[in-house]
């Protein structure tokens, strides 16, 4: 059962805990806050980027329970007790992740925008399927639209990591 | 972009959901995955007082296969479970593969089975494989349930046969005697697209000859239609290519498509003809795949 409060304009604000790149975070948000925009104004995870805001270009890309999926369609209140992992929860200890390190081998971004989106399309990918065909990485990315048009090297990056992870 | 306000609930059981949809009613809004109501309420033509979600039903996210029904499919599963679904890659492929060809990863990520027919977008990608297969849909609500072909709840874009208080709970393919089934889809790119046309054909196929057939035709239509004539027209004839393509012919004159930015009434009706030849030659060779 959800906690909540009501303000005296009988807004409702709701009790979620979240963990987001293995921090636990309990908070109070209105059931309309929008994750993408809990991750960003909240946390300051400003990795995670806005762009279409209706599900199409995929620079909003995190993972939900390991699975990619588009945060500017969720609701923080729908998030509640489930495992975030936004593009700042790639690199441990100091170091990259292969996906991260093989972008920058290949130099994958261009303008950069997108990156972030695609690094966690790309690590749900390799997570589910260790070794992807092109057309697997194709597809994988499929929802992350890059406007530098660079995808050539986003797909040998991802690729490489791949076999060298 | 931000949402306006609303109150949210998150019943545990199908009970308490159609409570609350009958206790607001109008006011109320259902939410599954929230890939369609999100973005109307972004978009302003959507804004509901009160938004009741089914993330939390369990018992809605199955998909399993009870001897005597079918495959029963929950009306809260996403589609990329079916994409990797093994029962549905050993029974029916061709779901699988329907759903694949829904949005992108991250949207088949979000985007239910149950959404994708309650939304009753025109252009949907499940139901023409779906009702080709012969599907029913349960539907619960505080009367109880009720069980009909899933073929039969469209009325028009947008709109179902479910009152306020119910909910699509369940999909049911039966037992085939169909041998064979297939969706194939054009959008105007790969991946993140809206059918131009979709058309899902099921085949029953005995001795080199069409016993019988069911041939769905999504994005050209109010709602996905069956091309019975076409069907008709196919029962207990010897396969030829010659057979297959006078099916598209007649199945293209079964549609009502409209012009939009997407193609125009009369080249979705020519797609409708080469993609029926299509989707049965597929259905009839490669089986359920």
């Amino acid at each position: 059962m959800l906690k909540f409060v009501t303000d005296k304009d009988g807004v409702k604000r709701y009790l979620v805990t979240l963990k987001v790149n293995g921090n636990e975070y309990t908070k109070m948000v209105k059931a309309n806050s929008l994750l993408v925009n809990f991750l960003r104004g909240e946390l300051d995870l400003t990795g995670t980027k806005k762009a279409c805001e209706q599900a199409d270009c995929g620079a909003c890309t995190v993972l939900l329970d390991g699975k990619p999926v588009n945060s500017c369609m969720i609701l923080t209140i729908n998030a509640d007790g489930r495992e975030i992992t936004t593009v700042e929860g790639l690199a441990s200890n100091g170091k990259l992740d292969i996906l991260q390190e093989k972008f920058i081998e290949h130099s994958a971004p261009q303008c950069g925008y997108c990156t972030p989106g695609i690094l966690m399309s790309a690590k749900a990918l390799l997570n589910r399927n260790s070794h992807p065909t092109e057309y697997e990485v194709r597809e994988a990315i499929a929802g992350n639209l890059c406007r530098c048009t660079g995808y050539v090297n986003y797909v040998k990056a991802i690729l490489d990591a791949a076999e060298n992870q | 972009m931000y949402l306006p306000n609303f109150e949210y609930f998150q019943p545990d059981s199908i009970e308490e959901t159609c409570q609350l949809l009958s206790q607001f009613g109008s006011k109320a809004k259902l939410m599954a995955g929230g890939t369609d109501v999100i973005i109307k309420m972004k978009k302003e033509l959507l804004a509901p007082e009160i938004l009741v979600s089914i993330e939390k039903i369990d018992q809605l996210k199955k998909i399993e296969y009870v001897p005597g029904k079918g495959v029963v499919i929950g009306s809260g599963v996403i589609h990329n479970d079916l994409v990797y679904s093994e029962l549905l890659h050993e029974k029916y492929l061709s779901i699988s593969e329907a759903a694949r060809q829904m949005a992108n990863n991250q949207v088949r990520n979000l985007g239910t089975v149950g959404g994708n027919i309650g939304s009753a977008v025109p252009s949907a990608d499940l139901p023409p494989i779906l009702i080709a297969l012969g599907a029913t849909v349960k539907i619960t609500g505080v009367q109880g349930d009720r069980t009909m072909d899933l073929e039969n709840v469209f009325i028009g874009p947008g709109k179902t046969v479910l009152t306020q208080d119910e909910i699509i709970t369940e999909v049911v393919i039966p037992d085939q005697k169909m041998t064979g089934s297939n969706y194939i889809k054009f959008g105007l790119r790969a991946s993140g697209a809206l059918a131009v046309v979709g058309v899902a054909a099921a085949v029953q196929v005995d001795n080199n000859a069409i016993k019988d057939a069911r041939i769905v035709l999504g994005a050209v239509s109010p709602t996905p239609v069956r091309a019975k004539k076409a069907e008709e027209f196919l029962r207990d004839k010897k396969i030829s290519d010659e057979l297959l393509a006078e099916a598209g012919v007649i199945a293209s004159g079964e549609c009502k498509p409209i012009t939009d930015v997407r193609g125009s009434a009369e080249y979705r009706k020519d797609m409708v003809r080469v993609f029926t030849r299509r989707a049965l030659r597929k259905a009839i060779d490669e089986g359920h795949a």
